[in-house]
């Protein structure tokens, strides 16, 4: 640069430049100390402020610089070094209570699904949160976990957060947002032009707050959405007790189950729980002795349904038909239609079964369905006698909320329109992607001076608000939420906000002239005022150490009056034509998740498909229309249209299209463009979940679906052996009928010591995918991406196959997880020819990467098909926000690497290290793997088999025990439990 | 022997002089007056090498990830074209060494050519267990060698037996082919004009003055390295064969594999003879020395192992069928109807079908024909081993796992590639070095002679003496020159 030039530049402000560091921490903060050191124009400030050091710029270099002059600047960003937070957060009961270098720490908190707390425990190592399982001690979760909970330290880490405060795209702070909010908040006056929207919102201190809120400015209005909320479920209990109460499933009372389109296994909350009370029931020798029974009749292909044992697809308005015929036959006063209804051939069979389970049986009914429905499975349960026993009634949960999300939405949205909304403050909610086409929510949004969003990241939303607030992550903030049985519990952080952050509690209390309350404040203040009695701060230790605040499930709703079924009105018209329908998404539920590539890359439990959603369409119906896979198809429904890809999957009901909600999002990060198609451009807030009056026109285009897994049939090879309870009983050893034993030439080895096996229960495997996340978090596997996907190279170590069985048009699924087998012979290691795979003395099959030099022959040479290669550098080394996601126990795999399912290696060897340190053997369930800590329904056991006490071995050492491959001689360390069901006999399935 | 008198090995009328300037004027062309056809062809095969440098430049920067090859499908391209060219090697080998030690006299006016082409396809065919390593900067990892880490190969993987077997193979031919040209060496030291020439083909000589003495050492020793690299033309291929033998997956286990890839070797290896010597032998006026005669023999040879082959495709089939196993049979059905059978088809058409034509000894003598024929087999050969390698993974144990393989175009430009790198080396062994063994074809026209005048009188003496020693240059263009 010239003199000349240096002449005409502005001197740098060191206002804005204080300005510019105060929004940066920790490394950041470095980073831009450094460019500015760098720059002449912060040499000149120097001379300028410390005229008696600018003698030493000739000499000192750029960093001696920084040590004298910036030490204030510095200072401030070196307390970002250590990243757990100022406050006291207390680990989960078990030590250590400090931070000991290299030894992960347990901290109990919640995570939020739609508002409702899932109880987990999140593991931390040197103060990054990077593992998040779920809490033993909490009801919803009972310690297992799903996919959405597994996924979130990806999005902790995302680097596309949003990391600043944004207003009208400019980058401001926090302070500039409090100032404006001064004299913005002046005008509000009794809080007519204010409006706030958020998620559901079950957490007491924030509910707290809003009602100071709306004390304050009582002429405001707080409105709840969710695209997913429980609305058909409450209105159904308005409709039948007049009152709109929530309704909490007992699966482990529950003999006979008929669910009417409800995947409870997935989309109710505390379905986590749902799932585990499901599992232990469904035993073929189960611990009370009976096998439950589950009975599924369904609008869509769901994850619930594929475990049912009688499984009936139909077009979701026709199961209205059928709940009624149902409820007439067990004698409620309810007009049942009088010709054939849909499922016809089950009723008799279905009614007496579930008349003989009298309080043992469960109806329920699923968020898809009309209020009516959801009435009619109330009014079942009750006559049933089975309402306090398998399904109880309770306040709901989002207190306050009466089920009326999309009418309250809808009103907003006129509000908005006709000018009435001044301000807007959106928590913990993205509506101008969520909002049903009819709202015209973008629109309306533009009708509203200002709108205040908290936001994750530069969502669909944010862009279009004028001040855009980072949302501090639930990981990184204080809170509580109430679970789907109303159990409270604390959300700890358990590192401070990456980005500056607030929280809803912080934001609400900057709206009531509060801009530095800190969310540990206003939540301790809250409790201490909730829990009165005692030493609060003993009881706030306690509470932080469990996580869960005991005895505050909602009580049973006493004296719950009877079902009336008048308010039913008429059975609707049977609808003809096609119709369409919505679910939420298996990887990416509402939305929310669509920026997360691990679950982007998760394949859907029975389509298989990642990085988009797609038109489900049956065999038939795609015959019919003459559709093949991947045909563009426009989807019309009323004066509405889009396009989406088409998928044919055997199981869809037939004339019916189902699409998937989250997908189609345009704003908010890089991993959610281009994938899938936005279901809320014909998603309407009167059917907001199946419609009616569908065309489908082909496109003319061809879209490329990735999916994991082509073939559907297992070709009549018994990789999963299943059977019916009946024959079960006949033939207690049909896992091994036609099995022949494998000769060797070369002897057993004498295995001493541990000896490290798995054990995987297909009776309570749901397919849920929550061991495949919970493998990728734990051992940093790699995502790929959509075209790698394609090419048939994703990397999960471990992944769950998925079989149909039958016709396509009646299918019947089976599902089996495969990690690697540890084969003892195994065929992997004797092909490598450089001895980088090797077999340990505990019969772990292990890779040393080191020594790969990427053959691949062991992979080909693989039966089960388990070897993943990094074909390009899959590993993101260069995100510094990547780097604190990973588990410092387990190596990043670099390029031409073959990787795989180590047994989780490092955790055997931590539970050694400790064992032998306290000079003992390794207790059985002292070693748990990812995946089995993950499993909701416990279907994976981990342990030492040649110790005879130990689960696994037990496990192992029953009749359905048997080896996938096994007649390869491989002699899998890897085993199944054979799948029983329990169908009823009376009901012939026809093929 | 009928044949043998209609169809001689020389046409009749050369002399050892005319033989020997034939053959040794094509390499000593002056540089000014080098053919027009000789530059043009090699820029092309250059060109085309062009393309094996950018596929294996992109190759390395960005990782395997940029083939087609998958996580069913490890092996594809690379592998394939391994198996392709190592296979054509044999056919050098097993003309120069096996043909050598049955006396076939033959095989001298396409010996040195059949070598040459054996190690080019070799050095072809070592680039692809490098290349299609994940990490081929190690590839040393692979060699038994004192280190560091304590640490040898693993001697139970077949893929450190081909390691051997490629290294020795290659050698060995190496050592086998210099040794056969150090005599002509020394004849075009003898015969260069340009003074660089000379001194470089004296440098490659050895010193060779074609003494008795030398011809007596040289002898055994030729022969001793024909009984040397005769089990190696068995051994490759049999272990390239195992290399998928050993496997588990179905379609490759199959303990047929070793014999049936050694046949299937010749035959690949016959066929890239015929393909490459029919255009030559036009455009160098050889038709003389690489008569029909050989042109008949390599189609006889040809059918034959063509006839092995097909009885190993037939057993496999058979085998699949009689085993009972589910898995091979699914595999052995999915060749017949699956994605990849108008391959398999293909293969059977142009490995088993086509060359029944060869029985028709006007199809053999048809010389336009018989190159389409090569062709033919030679796609044919490269088909099965796709087949045998990319379809068996393709579809194995569990269906969950299937998928397709299709090859991007760094697959196709390696493999291309490849053909430029093949043609490029044989464009310059064209023109630096003799390409027919000079002093093999002035033993020949000296016998051939022989015969012709001891005929009547001593019918059965013809091979009572097969290596007499041999005649200096000198002596031999004395006693020769005037017929």
């Amino acid at each position: 640069m010239t003199t000349n030039s240096d002449e005409q530049r502005q001197p740098l402000d060191l206002a804005a430049a204080r300005q510019q560091l105060r929004e940066k921490k920790g490394k950041d903060y470095w980073r831009s100390l450094n460019e500015l050191a760098n720059s002449p124009e912060f040499e000149k400030v120097i001379e300028q402020e410390y005229p008696r050091q600018a003698s030493l710029l000739g000499t000192l270099n750029r960093r001696d610089f920084l040590k004298v002059l910036g030490a204030s600047l510095a200072l401030a960003g070196l307390t970002a070094c250590v990243p757990q937070g100022s406050d006291k957060i207390l680990p989960y009961v078990k030590p250590p209570e400090v931070l000991l270098p290299g030894k992960p720490v347990l901290f109990a908190s919640t995570v939020l699904q739609d508002g409702y707390g899932q109880g987990v425990l999140i593991t931390t190592t040197m103060g990054r949160p990077i593992k998040v399982d779920g809490n033993p001690k909490h009801p919803a979760t009972l310690g297992g976990s799903d996919v959405f909970m597994q996924a979130l330290p990806l999005e902790l880490y995302d680097p596309e957060r949003l990391k600043q405060v944004m207003n009208q795209k400019t980058a401001k702070t926090w302070g500039d947002f409090t100032n404006a909010l001064g004299s913005l908040s002046g005008n509000w006056g009794q809080g007519a032009g204010l409006r706030i929207l958020s998620g559901m919102t079950t957490s007491p201190s924030l509910i707290d707050q809003m009602g100071a809120l709306l004390k304050k400015y009582p002429q405001a209005k707080w409105v709840q959405f969710s695209p997913v909320a429980r609305n058909n479920s409450l209105a159904g209990a308005n409709l039948v007790f007049g009152q709109p109460y929530e309704p909490v499933y007992d699966f482990s009372k529950a003999d006979v189950i008929l669910s009417l389109d409800c995947d409870f296994l997935f989309a109710e909350p505390g379905h986590v729980r749902y799932g585990r009370d499901f599992g232990v029931r469904r035993q073929p020798i189960s611990a009370n002795g009976t096998m439950n029974r589950l009975y599924m009749i369904e609008g869509s292909s769901t994850m619930t349904g594929s475990n049912a044992d009688h499984r009936l697809a139909v077009k979701p308005s026709q199961i209205e038909g059928f709940a009624r015929a149902i409820a007439a036959r067990l004698g409620l006063a309810v007009t049942a239609p009088t010709g054939d209804v849909a499922g016809q051939p089950w009723l008799d069979a279905l009614t007496a079964d579930l008349k003989s389970a009298g309080k043992g049986a469960l109806v329920l009914a699923g968020e898809r369905q009309p209020a009516a429905v959801h009435a009619l499975a109330y009014a079942i349960n009750q006559a049933l006698g089975a309402v306090g026993n398998t399904v109880n009634f309770i306040a709901p949960v989002a207190q306050g909320y009466a089920g009326d999300g999309y009418t309250a939405l809808k009103t907003l949205a006129q509000e908005m329109s006709s000018g009435a909304v001044d301000t807007l403050v959106i928590l913990d909610s993205n509506p101008a992607y969520t909002a049903p086409a009819d709202l015209d929510f973008v629109k309306a949004m533009g009708k509203v001076k200002n709108v205040i969003t908290l936001a994750n990241a530069m969502d669909e939303t944010a862009v279009l608000s004028s001040w855009a607030i980072p949302a501090a992550h639930s990981m990184e903030s204080w809170g509580d939420a109430r679970a789907f049985d109303g159990t409270i519990s604390i959300i700890q952080p358990t590192i401070e906000p990456l980005y500056g952050g607030k929280s809803a509690l912080e934001l609400i209390a900057a709206l009531l002239g509060q801009p530095v309350a800190r969310g540990y404040d206003l939540l301790r203040t809250y409790w201490q005022g909730q829990l009165k009695g005692g030493d609060f701060a003993l009881t706030w230790r306690d509470l932080l150490g469990k996580g869960v605040i005991a005895d505050t499930a909602s009580a049973p709703i006493a004296s719950l009056p009877t079902a009336t079924l008048n308010g039913m009105g008429a059975l609707p018209a049977a609808a003809s034509g096609m119709e369409i329908v919505f679910e939420p998404d298996y990887t990416v539920w509402d939305g929310r998740f669509t920026n997360n590539a691990w679950l982007q890359e998760l394949p859907k439990p029975l389509s298989k498909l990642t990085w988009d959603n797609a038109a489900y369409l049956s065999p038939a119906t795609a015959t019919k229309l003459a559709i093949t896979d991947g045909d563009m198809l426009i989807l019309h429904v009323g004066e509405r249209n889009m396009q989406a890809a088409a998928s044919i999957q055997p199981g869809q009901p037939d004339d019916v299209v189902v699409l998937s909600l989250g997908y189609g999002r345009k704003e908010g990060g890089s991993v959610l463009a281009n994938s899938g198609f936005n279901a809320n451009l014909i998603r309407t807030s009167a059917a907001p979940w199946f419609q009616s009056g569908l065309q489908v026109t082909k496109g003319r285009e061809k879209y490329t679906l990735a999916t994991t897994h082509e073939h559907w049939t297992m070709e009549n090879r018994d990789l999963v052996r299943s059977t019916d309870l009946e024959d079960y009983k006949a033939h207690p050893n049909f896992a091994h009928d036609g099995e022949e034993q494998a000769i060797t030439l070369y002897g057993q080895e004498e295995r001493t010591g541990y000896a490290w096996g798995m054990s995987i229960n297909l009776n309570s495997c749901i397919g849920c995918n929550a061991c495949v996340i919970a493998c990728q978090s734990e051992n940093n596997i790699p995502t790929v991406g959509k075209d790698q996907v394609i090419r048939g190279r994703e990397m999960h170590w471990i992944r769950i196959d998925r079989y149909y069985k039958g016709s396509a048009n009646r299918p019947r699924f089976v599902y089996q997880p495969v990690p690697c087998m540890h084969c003892e012979k195994a065929p992997c290691e004797v092909v490598c020819p450089v001895e980088a795979t090797s077999h340990s003395a505990e019969g772990i099959n292990e890779m040393t990467y080191n020594r790969c030099v990427g053959t691949r022959y062991c992979a080909n040479n693989c039966p089960y098909k388990v070897r993943r290669f990094n074909f390009y550098k899959y590993v993101d080394e260069n995100v510094a926000s990547m780097r604190a996601l990973r588990n410092p126990d387990v190596t990043a795999r670099s390029r031409g690497v073959m990787e795989k399912c180590t047994y989780c290696v490092q955790r055997v060897n931590e539970a050694r290290i400790q064992a032998e340190a306290e000079g003992r053997p390794i207790a059985d369930g002292e070693v748990q793997t990812a995946c089995q800590v993950a499993c909701p329904t416990q279907a994976i056991v981990f342990g030492n088999i040649n110790d005879a006490n130990s689960t696994v071995r037990k496990l192992k050492d029953l009749p359905l025990n048997y080896g996938l491959l096994a007649d390869l001689g491989t002699q899998p360390r890897t085993t199944y439990v054979a799948q029983v069901k329990n169908p009823n006999p009376m009901i012939k399935e026809e093929a | 022997m009928e044949i043998l008198e209609q169809t001689p090995i020389i046409e009749p009328g050369h002399t050892s002089l005319s033989v020997t300037s034939a053959i040794a004027d094509v390499p000593l062309t002056p540089i000014r007056r080098t053919p027009v056809g000789w530059i043009a062809g090699l820029l092309l095969a250059f060109a085309i090498m062009m393309a094996l440098l950018y596929a294996v430049g992109a190759l390395f920067i960005e990782g395997i990830g940029v083939w087609g090859v998958n996580a069913p499908v490890g092996w594809a391209f690379a592998i394939v074209n391994f198996v392709w060219w190592i296979g054509i090697g044999h056919a050098g080998t097993l003309i120069s060494a096996i043909l050598l030690l049955l006396r076939q006299d033959w095989r001298t006016s396409i010996n040195r050519f059949a070598e040459a082409m054996t190690l080019f396809a070799v050095a072809n065919a070592a680039l692809f267990p490098i290349l299609h390593l994940g990490r081929p900067w190690l590839f040393f990892y692979l060699m038994p060698y004192p280190n560091s880490m304590g640490l040898w190969p693993q001697f139970r993987s077949p893929l450190v037996w081909d390691v051997f077997a490629i290294t020795t193979y290659a050698l060995v031919s190496l050592l086998f082919w210099y040794m056969g040209l150090v005599p002509d060496l020394a004849t075009m030291r003898d015969r260069a004009k340009n003074i660089w020439a000379k001194r470089i083909y004296a440098l490659a000589s050895l010193g060779w003055r074609g003494s008795a003495r030398h011809w007596s050492h040289y002898l055994s020793l030729y022969l001793l390295m024909a009984a040397l690299a005769t089990p190696l033309v068995i051994s490759v291929h049999s272990i390239v064969g195992m290399d998928f033998a050993y496997g588990l997956v179905p379609g490759w286990h199959s303990t047929i594999f070793p014999p049936y890839f050694v046949a299937g070797a010749v035959f690949s290896g016959f066929a890239m003879v015929l393909t490459l010597l029919i255009p030559l032998r036009a455009a160098f006026h050889w038709k003389d020395f690489i008569t029909a005669r050989h042109l008949e023999n390599m189609a006889k040879v040809m059918l034959s192992m063509g006839l092995v082959v097909a009885y190993g495709y037939l057993m496999e089939i058979f085998n699949a069928f009689y085993s009972g196993d589910i898995f091979e049979r699914a595999n052995t059905l999915d060749r017949f109807t699956g994605f990849y059978s108008p391959l398999f088809w293909g293969l059977i058409a142009a490995n088993v079908v086509i060359p029944q034509l060869l029985w028709f000894k006007g199809v053999r003598r048809n010389v336009l024909v018989l190159f389409v024929i090569s062709l033919i087999v030679n796609v044919g050969m490269w088909l099965e081993r796709f087949v045998i390698i990319v379809q068996s993974l393709s579809k194995d144990f569990l269906p969950s796992s299937w998928h397709i393989y299709l090859p991007t175009i760094y697959d196709i430009l390696t493999y291309v590639g490849t053909l430029g790198l093949f043609l490029t080396l044989l464009f310059l062994f064209l023109r630096v070095l003799p390409a027919i063994s000079i002093f093999e074809m002035r033993e020949l026209v000296h016998e051939t002679g022989h015969h012709n005048a001891v005929a009547v009188e001593n019918a059965t003496d013809g091979k009572a003496q097969v290596y007499p020693a041999k005649p200096t240059k000198k002596e031999a263009d004395t006693a020769k020159g005037g017929r």
